[in-house]
């Protein structure tokens, strides 16, 4: 099963559609923009900022390089403390394992806590599959599911509404799902934030099963931490009978000491605040207080598989922050929608492909989703060198080679659609290395420069649907260097250090040398 | 084969890069930011924790031991209080006479919680850099739930012995295996528009009452009891 939803196309295509859509740019630049200099403000209140995003990164790293221990060592402590730990190669085990343990208990209900990763394995459609029914309880996830929307953002997944699209979907379908919303709603935030309330209300309180994801698994405690602000966690971590978290394997950090880095980084990062709301911390379960049965699902799902690869696996730190998103030109304009997963934006364009091991069109096209500008790795606070990651993953979909793809190093072919590319780099290389034909090409480019079309035709054209064909200029760099500098060899020692090659294959730095006067 | 060992042999062959025998505390990690930022005595902490929780809109109330319940019973009248929900530990002569009084225990279900207008309890750690307080459900504090459901907490902080500068100084004091609520400013959520709204699940009304021995003056010198 693949982490991108099903029939989305390439990142081009999707985006095409967003960008063209003025409402949801508007919405995304001012959410977006909103927030930008809210962290920045958060970030500078701290002066060891970047000691505490170099710690973050390598703590990170190490329980990485060790996650083997660290995952024996959490589930030993989590199964001493009353919890029991289970174990999903991917997303069908792990809703297979969920759907289990709900039906266990009798229950056709589940409330739910905001998680990432239960978006990434389809929780909810495996679980109504099964008769169950999930109801997100975070307010944008409600406004998602009411709207029968998808997720465009990390933190905050309707980013893509404003409060009047809010207000008419409250308006049209909270009344499917259980309280109507009220009379005279109007669309201040205050208004719809009280409706989800009331809506909600009644759910929590006769929840017999949670569902939540982690942000932090605690090793060599057991400890499990969500952070949230709105309190539907605490409700759901802590009024039900019954608690399953789902968490992928990169979620452990070491000890309980290695909190005191996270904690300051995420909330900063994420939504700008000193502090969130609300934090819950629990280890197993405590007799009398909150959930009296705790399970714990790990969760693979192709995170090994980008643990192998030696640059990719930096992927694994992210803690989910979307600081990325906030600050990415591209994330902007074609909002989260385009990236055809849960995770959009610039931590997306690397971790979507690589959990999926390349094996859509889309997980081909989003590597490409991308400047290259940086600012989502001047803004990551586990230091995710994402332009390093996206680099490396177009030299995959480019030139293929070997990865691993469900546990096995495997041999992967480039991905279809770059054969044109491909073909072209290699004529390129064959010509450059043949400065002959490089001449003749030039001067036959230059005679004919007035016929080339302001589009390519064929399998250029993809190249130019964003690009200028640039002008062929009339003559040659090194016929105008040989016309305007005079004759080739007069220069002194020019046989060892000349860098412009003169068309015999005396470059420099091949370490070739050969005859200087042109031999036509 | 188990799901286990099929994960565990995965991530030991994606690990193949790693030395053996390389021991996880091998892989260095500095530690070398600020475990407090800024040096500041008890009382400018104190103040700190006040700016701090009242820039996320909870309300802060001074008082000292004595003084305390009648600040107490005074933020429940003022709120209208009449159902009071306290764990074991906080005394019952913080309450105002003529409202109900319920001990918070196993029995009081969700829906009994939702019926009560306000909760007391003290803290195990407050933070002054983030404006945060603890819970860990040791004795005064009560179950995780008796400080959910109501609408309005009031929380007291003993001042300055429960008061840290920083998140790793509040990490050090309190003990993983001891279920914890962090608590900053009242439920809020930045979901429509990235604007920030108070009050959606948790309690709406946040009293944060800082109980010092010495009637300390807040930093504009006003009356140290609200």
């Amino acid at each position: 099963m693949s982490v991108t939803y099903l029939g989305m196309p390439p990142f081009p295509e999707a985006a095409a559609a967003a960008t063209g859509d003025e409402r949801l740019r508007g919405n995304l630049r001012h959410a977006t923009r909103t927030i930008r200099d809210k962290r920045a403000a958060a970030v500078a209140e701290l002066a060891d900022w970047s000691a505490l995003r170099a710690a973050g990164a390598q703590i990170k790293d190490r329980t990485l390089r060790h996650l083997d221990h660290y995952l024996e060592q959490l589930e030993a402590a989590v199964t001493a403390a009353g919890g029991t730990v289970h174990w999903a190669t991917d997303a069908q085990e792990a809703g297979e394992i969920v759907t289990r343990l709900v039906r266990a208990t009798g229950e056709r209900e589940v409330v739910k806590v905001k998680s990432m990763v239960t978006q990434e394995i389809g929780l909810n459609e495996a679980l109504e599959q099964a008769g169950i029914s999930a109801y997100e309880t975070d307010l944008a996830e409600l406004i998602v599911q009411l709207g029968e929307d998808r997720p465009s953002h990390i933190l905050v997944p309707a980013i893509h509404r404003n409060r009047s699209e809010i207000r008419e979907i409250f308006r049209e379908r909270m009344g499917h799902w259980g309280r109507p919303a009220p009379d005279g709603l109007t669309d201040r935030p205050g208004d719809l934030a009280e409706a989800a309330r009331l809506h909600l209300r009644e759910k929590f309180l006769r929840a017999k099963v949670g569902v939540s994801g982690a942000n932090f698994l605690v090793a060599e405690t057991g400890t499990l931490v969500v952070v949230e602000s709105e309190g539907n966690g605490r409700m759901c971590l802590t009024l039900p009978e019954t608690l399953i978290s789902v968490a992928g394997i990169e979620k452990v950090v070491p000890t309980w000491q290695d909190l005191e880095v996270f904690l300051q980084l995420l909330p900063r990062s994420s939504t700008a605040e000193r502090m969130n709301p609300y934090t819950s911390t629990w280890t197993g379960v405590t007799p009398g207080d909150g959930p009296a049965a705790f399970h714990l699902v790990l969760l693979d799902n192709g995170r090994t598989d980008t643990l192998a690869d030696q640059v990719g696996r930096q992927a694994l730190r992210c803690i989910r922050c979307s600081a990325c998103l906030n600050v990415c030109p591209v994330y902007e304009r074609a909002g989260g929608h385009a990236y055809g997963s849960p995770y959009p934006g610039p931590i997306g364009a690397i971790l979507t492909p690589q959990l999926d091991s390349m094996e859509t069109g889309l997980d081909a096209s989003l590597p490409y989703a991308s400047s290259l500008c940086g600012a989502c790795y001047e803004v990551c606070p586990v230091a995710i060198d994402i332009p390093e990651v996206l680099v490396h993953l177009r030299e995959r979909v480019v030139q293929g080679g070997t990865a691993t793809v469900r546990g096995e190093r495997t041999t992967v072919r480039p991905a279809r659609g770059h054969a044109a590319e491909r073909a072209a780099m290699r004529a390129a290389s064959w010509t450059f290395d043949h400065p002959r034909a490089l001449r003749a090409g030039e001067r036959m480019a230059a005679r004919a420069r007035r016929l080339v079309p302001r589009r390519l035709p064929g399998p250029g054209r993809a190249w130019t649907d964003t690009r200028e064909v640039p002008q062929v200029p009339a003559e040659s760099f090194r016929d105008w260097w040989r016309r305007t500098r005079g004759t080739a060899g007069g220069a002194p020692g020019s046989t060892t250090a000349h860098t412009v090659d003169d068309g015999t294959g005396a470059v420099g730095s091949t370490g070739r040398t050969g005859p200087l006067e042109d031999p036509r | 084969m188990s799901s286990r060992e099929t994960v565990l042999g995965r991530v030991r062959r994606a690990l193949a890069d790693v030395p053996r025998g390389e021991l996880p505390q091998q892989a260095p990690v500095a530690r070398d930011y600020l475990r407090v930022h800024g040096r500041r005595s008890p009382a400018e902490a104190a103040r700190l924790l006040a700016a701090h929780l009242a820039d996320y809109r909870a309300q802060v109330h001074h008082s000292t031991p004595g003084g305390l319940p009648e600040t107490v019973a005074e933020l429940l009248v003022r709120r209208g209080a009449r159902r009071v929900v306290t764990p074991a530990g906080v005394p019952a002569e913080w309450l105002p006479d003529g409202i109900a009084h319920l001990r918070d225990s196993a029995a009081l279900t969700p829906l009994v919680l939702d019926t009560v207008d306000s909760v007391v309890t003290g803290c195990a750690v407050a933070v002054a850099e983030t404006g945060t307080l603890v819970l860990d459900g040791s004795r005064g504090q009560g179950r995780r739930r008796s400080t959910l459901v109501p609408d309005h907490h009031v929380c007291v902080v003993r001042v300055p012995e429960q008061v840290v500068d920083s998140v790793p100084q509040a990490l050090e004091r309190l003990d993983p295996a001891r279920p914890q609520t962090w608590i900053s400013g009242p439920s809020a959520t930045s979901d429509i528009e990235l604007d920030r709204v108070e009050g959606v699940h948790g309690p709406r009304a946040l009293d944060v009452v800082l109980v010092s021995a010495d009637r300390w003056q807040p930093a504009d010198g006003g009356a140290a009891q609200s």
